[in-house]
C-alpha cells in the first residue's frame, strides 16, 4: 500500500512531482493511469450483469409505473372532441362544435376499432360510460347534422354536463385517477377530489389489513423465532446443527408444497379436525374452520417467514458472549432481570434485521393468502392480481403496485441502515 | 441433557423444562407438516387424511397410485421437463452473470459500488407480484412473454443476487496477493481465473448456483403472467391443480419436492464445511 501513502502525504506532494517510473512517466500520472485501468476492469466486471437487470427487471418497473399514469388512449381515440373542449367553460353543455367533433371522433374510431380502449378507460371512472359510447358507436353511420340533436337522440346522456365533464378532465395525455382510485379517492361532477361511494371504497381497508396482518405475522414469528434461536445459539454445536436442520429444511422446501400441507393440515376434513374429533375436542358436527380465512393465512405465513426470523436472530445471538449473563448473574441480577436487561438489549439488531425482514416479504405475499386465505385473508398482492388478470384494469393494478413498491423500498432503506445488504446471510 | 448447577432453585428448573417445550413446539410446527405429507402421499384412498388402515400400518391401506399417476400424466411430465430446462438455463446464466459482478463489486476501486450493488440486489426486493406484473407488460411489447426465453431471463433476473451475494462473501476472505503470485509466475488472466479464483471461490459459485436453481425451480408468480401453455412449470401445475381440483398426486409430487430440497440443504451443507476447511477453520 506503498501508492497509497505518498498520495495522502500532502508533505510529499513536491517530491512526488519528480518521481518517475523506470520509462520516465511522472508517478503520478502513472499511477492515475492504473487506476482508471482497475477501475474500468472492475467495472467491465460488473456491466454485463448491470446492462442484464436494467434491461430485463428494471425498465419492466419502470414501464409499469409509467403506466399507471399514462393515458393515451383518450386523446388519441378522440382527438377532435379534446381540441373542441379546449377552453370550454364547463358550465353547460357545449355546443354544436364539439359535438360534430364527437360524432367525426366515434365514426372514425368505429371505423379503426379503437373506439373501444376509449370507451374502456372511461368506464374505469363512471361505470355506464363504455355502453354509453358503444351503444352511439354501433349506429354511427347514422349520424347526421344537426350533430347534437342527433347524438342526444341516440343517447340523452350525451346531454348530462357530467359526461362532458369527465371527458374533458381525461383528456390530457397523462392521469392521476388511477392513484385516486388505489386510495378510494376519485373526482366528484365538478371536478373536485372526493372519496369514492362507499360500496366501492376497499382499497385503503386492504393496505391496512395488509399493514396489520403483516405486523402480527412478524410478531408472532418473533415470539416463536425467539426462544428458537436462543436454543440454537446456545446449545453445543453438534446438537445445534441437528436442531438446525428443522429450521433450514422448511427454509429450502418449495413454497407451493408448504401451502398445499397447510391445506391438508387445516381444512375442515384436515389432520388437525380429524384428530382432535378423535380426541374428543370437537364434535364431528363442530369440526372448526381453519382455513380459507384470515387464520389460514396467519397461520401458514407466520410458519413459512419463520427461518428468516430465526436465521438472522441466530447469527446474533450466536455473537453474544455468555459472560455478560454470568457476570449480571454475579453482580446479584436474578435471572429474568439478567435476561432482560442484559441479554435481550444485545439481540436488538437480530430482531430489527429478522423483523423488517419477514414484514417485507409479507406485505408483498400473493400465492399463501390466494392459496388458504378465502375471502377475508386476501392482501393487497391479491388485488393486484385481481386487476391484471381478471378486471384488466391495468392502470389501476400499476397504481397500486406503485404505492407497494414506494413502501417496500422505504422498508429496504431502513433495513439497509441497520443490518447492511453486504452483511446479510443466506442459508 | 440438563445438568444444572447445585444453586439453581426449583422455579428455574421448571422455567428451563417450560423453555425446551416452547421450542419443542415451535419445531413441531416447522417440521410436522412438512413430514406428514410423505405418508399422506402414499395413501391408497383419495384422501388428504390418514385413513384407518394407515393408522394401523395396513399394507393395503397404502399404495404408490399417485407416483403412477405422476409418472403417466403428459402434463406432469411436460411441466417437470419445463421446470428443468427453464431452471437450468436460468441457473447457468445467473451463475456466470452474478459471479463476474461479484468479482467486480470485490475488487478495490469499483466505482459507485453501493449503487451497483442496490440494483444487483433489487429483484430480491421487489415483491414477486410487482416484478410479476411488470415483466408481464414489458416483455409482451418485446414478443418475449409465452416463450421460453422470457421465463428464463425473468428467472435469471430473480436468481443473480443470491449469486452476487454469496459469491462476495466468498471473497471477503479472499487473498488477492494470490492473483499477483500467479502472475508473477508467468500465469496470464484466464489462467488465474480458471486456475486460481474459481477453484477457491467455487463453494460460493456453487451455494449461489443452488440458490439460483431452487428460485427459478419454485417460482411461481413469474410463471403465472410470463408462461403460455407451452412454458407451464411443475409450480404452476400444482397451483392450478390446488385451485381446481386437489388431487393426492399433488402430495406426491410435494414429496418428491421435498426430497429434492434434502439433496440441496445436504450439498450446501457440505460445501460449507469444505470452504471452512480451506480457509483453515474448524468444521463446527
Amino acid at each position: 500500500m506503498a501508492q497509497a501513502d505518498i498520495t495522502q502525504d500532502a508533505g510529499a506532494e513536491t517530491r512526488l512531482d519528480k518521481l518517475t517510473t523506470a520509462d520516465g512517466t511522472p508517478l503520478k500520472a502513472s499511477i492515475r493511469r492504473a487506476m482508471r485501468r482497475n477501475k474500468l476492469l472492475a467495472f467491465g466486471l460488473a456491466a454485463p450483469l448491470l446492462f442484464f437487470i436494467v434491461f430485463s427487471f428494471l425498465m419492466p418497473i419502470f414501464d409499469m409505473a409509467s403506466r399507471s399514469v399514462e393515458n393515451h388512449q383518450i386523446p388519441e381515440a378522440l382527438p377532435r372532441t379534446v381540441e373542441a373542449l379546449e377552453g370550454w367553460n364547463g358550465q353547460e353543455v357545449p355546443g354544436e362544435q364539439a359535438f360534430k367533433a364527437l360524432a367525426l371522433d366515434i365514426q372514425e374510431g368505429q371505423r379503426t376499432r379503437t373506439i373501444g380502449q376509449a370507451a374502456t378507460r372511461l368506464n374505469y371512472q363512471e361505470s355506464g360510460m363504455r355502453s354509453l359510447i358503444m351503444g352511439t358507436a354501433r349506429r354511427a353511420d347514422q349520424l347526421e347534422p344537426p350533430y347534437k340533436e342527433a347524438l342526444i337522440e341516440i343517447n340523452d346522456d350525451w346531454a348530462d354536463l357530467s359526461v362532458w365533464r369527465l371527458i374533458e378532465r381525461e383528456s390530457g395525455y397523462y392521469t392521476a385517477s388511477y392513484y385516486l382510485n388505489a386510495i378510494d379517492l376519485t373526482y366528484s361532477d365538478t371536478g373536485e377530489i372526493v372519496s369514492q361511494p362507499e360500496y366501492r371504497q376497499i382499497y385503503v381497508m386492504l393496505f391496512i389489513r395488509t399493514l396489520w396482518m403483516s405486523a402480527l405475522i412478524t410478531g408472532l414469528a418473533l415470539l416463536l423465532g425467539f426462544p428458537v434461536a436462543h436454543l440454537l445459539a446456545t446449545l453445543p454445536a453438534r446438537h445445534a446443527n441437528l436442531l438446525m436442520i428443522l429450521v433450514l429444511l422448511p427454509f429450502w422446501t418449495s413454497l407451493l408444497v408448504r401451502t398445499t400441507t397447510w391445506i391438508v393440515v387445516l381444512q375442515t376434513e384436515g389432520v388437525l379436525n380429524d384428530m382432535m374429533v378423535w380426541l374428543g375436542v370437537i364434535s364431528d358436527e363442530g369440526r372448526l374452520q381453519m382455513i380459507y380465512n384470515q387464520i389460514g393465512t396467519i397461520v401458514a405465513m407466520t410458519q413459512i417467514l419463520l427461518p428468516f426470523m430465526i436465521l438472522p436472530l441466530y447469527s446474533v445471538m450466536k455473537g453474544i458472549s455468555p459472560s455478560y449473563m454470568r457476570a449480571a448473574k454475579s453482580l446479584g441480577a436474578r435471572p429474568p432481570v439478567a435476561f432482560w436487561r442484559v441479554y435481550v438489549p444485545q439481540t436488538i439488531p437480530g430482531m430489527g434485521a429478522g423483523g423488517i425482514l419477514v414484514f417485507i416479504l409479507a406485505i408483498g405475499y400473493y400465492i399463501t393468502p390466494a392459496l388458504v386465505g378465502g375471502q377475508s385473508g386476501q392482501l393487497i398482492s391479491n388485488y393486484i392480481a385481481y386487476h391484471m388478470q381478471q378486471s384488466l384494469n391495468w392502470g389501476l393494478a400499476a397504481a397500486i403496485g406503485t404505492l407497494l413498491l414506494a413502501g417496500v423500498l422505504i422498508l429496504y432503506a431502513t433495513y439497509n441502515r441497520i443490518v447492511g445488504i453486504d452483511n446479510m446471510k443466506l442459508g | 441433557m440438563a445438568k444444572f448447577a447445585p444453586y439453581v432453585g426449583r422455579l428455574e428448573k421448571t422455567w428451563h423444562y417450560t423453555y425446551l417445550t416452547i421450542c419443542g413446539l415451535v419445531f413441531l410446527y416447522l417440521i410436522l407438516p412438512i413430514i406428514m405429507i410423505v405418508p399422506l402421499s402414499f395413501n391408497a384412498e383419495p384422501y388428504f387424511t390418514f385413513t384407518e388402515g394407515m393408522l394401523a400400518f395396513d399394507p393395503e391401506a397404502y399404495s404408490t397410485r399417485w407416483y403412477q399417476d405422476f409418472f403417466t400424466s403428459q402434463s406432469w411430465l411436460h411441466s417437470i421437463k419445463n421446470s428443468f430446462i427453464i431452471a437450468i438455463a436460468a441457473t447457468f446464466l445467473a451463475t456466470s452473470l452474478g459471479t463476474l459482478a461479484a468479482l467486480g463489486l470485490s475488487r478495490p476501486h469499483m466505482p459507485g459500488r453501493e449503487l451497483v450493488m442496490s440494483i444487483l440486489i433489487s429483484p430480491m426486493i421487489v415483491p414477486l407480484i410487482i416484478s410479476g406484473a411488470a415483466m408481464f407488460f414489458f416483455y409482451s411489447q418485446i414478443n418475449l412473454a409465452q416463450t421460453h426465453l422470457g421465463v428464463i431471463l425473468a428467472h435469471t433476473a430473480l436468481g443473480t443476487p443470491f449469486v452476487v451475494i454469496t459469491v462476495t462473501a466468498t471473497l471477503v476472505g479472499f487473498d488477492r496477493s494470490l492473483i499477483r503470485a500467479a502472475n508473477n509466475l508467468g500465469a496470464d488472466d484466464r489462467v488465474v481465473f480458471f486456475r486460481i479464483i474459481l477453484p477457491l471461490i467455487s463453494p460460493g459459485v456453487i451455494s449461489g448456483a443452488l440458490f439460483a436453481f431452487i428460485t427459478s425451480f419454485d417460482e411461481v408468480v413469474i410463471v403465472l403472467f410470463l408462461a403460455g401453455y407451452e412454458q407451464r412449470t411443475i409450480p404452476l401445475e400444482m397451483w392450478s391443480g390446488i385451485r381446481e381440483q386437489i388431487s393426492p398426486t399433488i402430495l406426491a409430487v410435494a414429496t418428491m419436492l421435498v426430497t429434492l430440497s434434502v439433496i440441496l440443504l445436504a450439498t450446501l451443507e457440505i460445501l460449507r464445511r469444505r470452504s471452512e476447511a480451506h480457509r483453515g477453520m474448524a468444521p463446527t
